[in-house]
């Protein structure tokens, strides 16, 4: 490791100090597919945590973003299923036109409410609401788009406590929604993928 | 482990438990996180900082109520919404409904009537209207008002339009309406053999036999509990290998009813009863 690359982990380190991770929510538009292909192989199998993935995604059509990373990734992943309790080291993704919710019991709400900056599922309805649900033990990232969704999701993760990770507009392929993310929440981190990468096993309590 | 409710929670807990007392609407067993942005939206709207001060003004002034049960409860559908559900039904449900002489099916959730629309104008192509009697029930009056006017957006027509021929529509879609209203006013005699009813799935009990269930992103909106017996009132109203039609990401498989209903069509959440 090089002495920059070491700097950054313990940067990285520091930043979760004292923080017990219960779960990963992650959201993502425009070049969102590409910036998770990039980023999701970075977990590790046996990882003790849950990840919820959303991005924009036509309403009309079925998602195969779950189907899409099953193959690829060495842990469980699946469409989140209304009522469907969170398990520990599984990827869920938000399905096509419903909004996705955590429940405070920890189990998963689908629902058909209008659109939340022409999306339907926002990535703000799955943010709010797993702040809700983890407070403190919340990580919320918000990657490369071209709306606003995610700012005020990104900000409730920031009041509830949680740790806010922003992908680097500079490196973004649609560099709006980090943008609005970072005026609207003050994220405690803005990273590049790679080092988002190294973040993600990081997050895992038995490393921590 | 989950936290302790935070005061909004609290807050939250005692407004839909006072709307009960109150008003006898019960959204206890309502799922939170949907419920809470509903409720968030409405102190907007009415203009209250705190659940609490919304909670004061519902207590002591039934039109503050009425307005917030606009947002309790989710008065957003389409017509022919999943396109694939109806042609679904057409194909696979049709054929065991015209061995009926006489048909009772019920639009359970009905909001503003678009799916009842959708269901008359199928049966009606399907030769099955005549022969039917349709229960459309919901628990927002003003919902129930709308959809026994049965004016459309005129704006939504293209949308319909094309979700209806993919549903296997066999006429013009604009056969059905008549601009109107400044809507798209709907063939009243689709309707004749409608009856709009108040009916609560919390709280009220099975009021006919049905021998189609279609109930379609509702129970979205409730907890297992309520999803439990919302699905024993169907079991008890259907009859015997009934039919029973859900929204397409509802699933059975959490509740206690898994095993007393048998899939017809898995993908298009269509379940035949089981058992008696």
């Amino acid at each position: 490791m090089s002495a920059r690359a070491a700097a950054d982990h313990g940067r990285l380190r520091a930043s979760l100090q004292g923080r017990r991770i219960e779960a990963v929510v992650i959201g993502g538009s425009a070049g969102g597919v590409d910036a998770l292909i990039q980023l999701l192989p970075a977990l590790p199998a046996g990882y003790d945590l849950p990840v919820f993935c959303i991005l924009h995604l036509p309403p009309d059509r079925e998602s195969r973003l779950a189907e899409l990373f099953d193959e690829r990734l060495p842990m469980p992943v699946r469409e989140a299923a209304d009522k469907e309790v969170i398990a520990p080291g599984t990827v869920y993704f938000a399905g096509a036109g419903y909004h996705l919710s955590v429940e405070q019991d920890r189990t998963f709400s689908l629902s058909c409410e209008p659109p939340v900056h022409y999306a339907r599922p926002a990535i703000d309805v799955l943010m709010e609401s797993s702040a809700d649900a983890y407070g403190d033990g919340l990580v919320g990232i918000l990657l490369t788009g071209a709306n606003h969704d995610g700012g005020d999701g990104m900000a409730r993760i920031r009041a509830c406590g949680g740790l806010t990770v922003v992908q680097d507009p500079d490196e973004a392929q649609v560099a709006v929604m980090p943008l609005e993310a970072i005026r609207r929440c003050n994220p405690h981190l803005v990273l590049p993928l790679k080092d988002i990468q190294a973040l993600l096993p990081m997050l895992e309590n038995k490393t921590s | 482990m989950t936290k302790p409710p935070s005061d909004i929670d609290i807050e939250l807990r005692m407004l839909v438990e006072a709307v009960y007392l109150k008003y006898n609407y019960d959204f206890r067993d309502y799922t939170g996180a949907s419920q809470k942005r509903r409720v968030l939206a409405a102190m907007r709207v009415m203009e209250c900082e705190t659940v609490s001060s919304l909670q004061s003004r519902v207590m002591h002034d039934p039109a503050a109520f009425a307005q917030l049960l606009q947002f309790l409860t989710i008065p957003v559908t389409e017509m022919f919404r999943d396109p694939e559900y109806y042609l679904a039904i057409r194909r696979q449900v049709v054929p065991f409904l015209e061995t009926y002489p006489s048909l009772k099916i019920w639009v359970a959730g009905c909001s503003t009537g678009e799916e009842v629309y959708s269901m008359a104008i199928l049966l009606k192509e399907e030769g099955l209207l005549e022969r039917s009697l349709i229960y459309a029930t919901d628990i927002n009056q003003e919902s129930l008002e709308s959809a026994r006017r049965g004016v459309m957006p005129l704006d939504r027509m293209r949308l319909y339009t094309e979700n209806y021929q993919k549903a296997g529509g066999k006429r013009a879609f604009s056969d059905y309406y008549t601009a109107a209203y400044g809507g798209a006013l709907f063939d009243r005699s689709l309707v004749e053999n409608v009856t709009f009813a108040d009916h609560s799935l919390s709280t009220d009990s099975v009021f006919a036999e049905t021998h189609f269930i279609s109930c379609r992103n509702v129970m979205i909106y409730f907890n297992r509990r309520l999803q439990n017996r919302v699905l024993g009132l169907f079991h008890e109203s259907l009859c015997h290998r009934g039919f029973l039609g859900l929204g397409s990401k509802e699933s059975i498989d959490f509740s206690s009813y898994a095993q007393r209903f048998e899939p017809l069509v898995r993908r298009e959440r269509l379940f035949r009863k089981v058992g008696a």
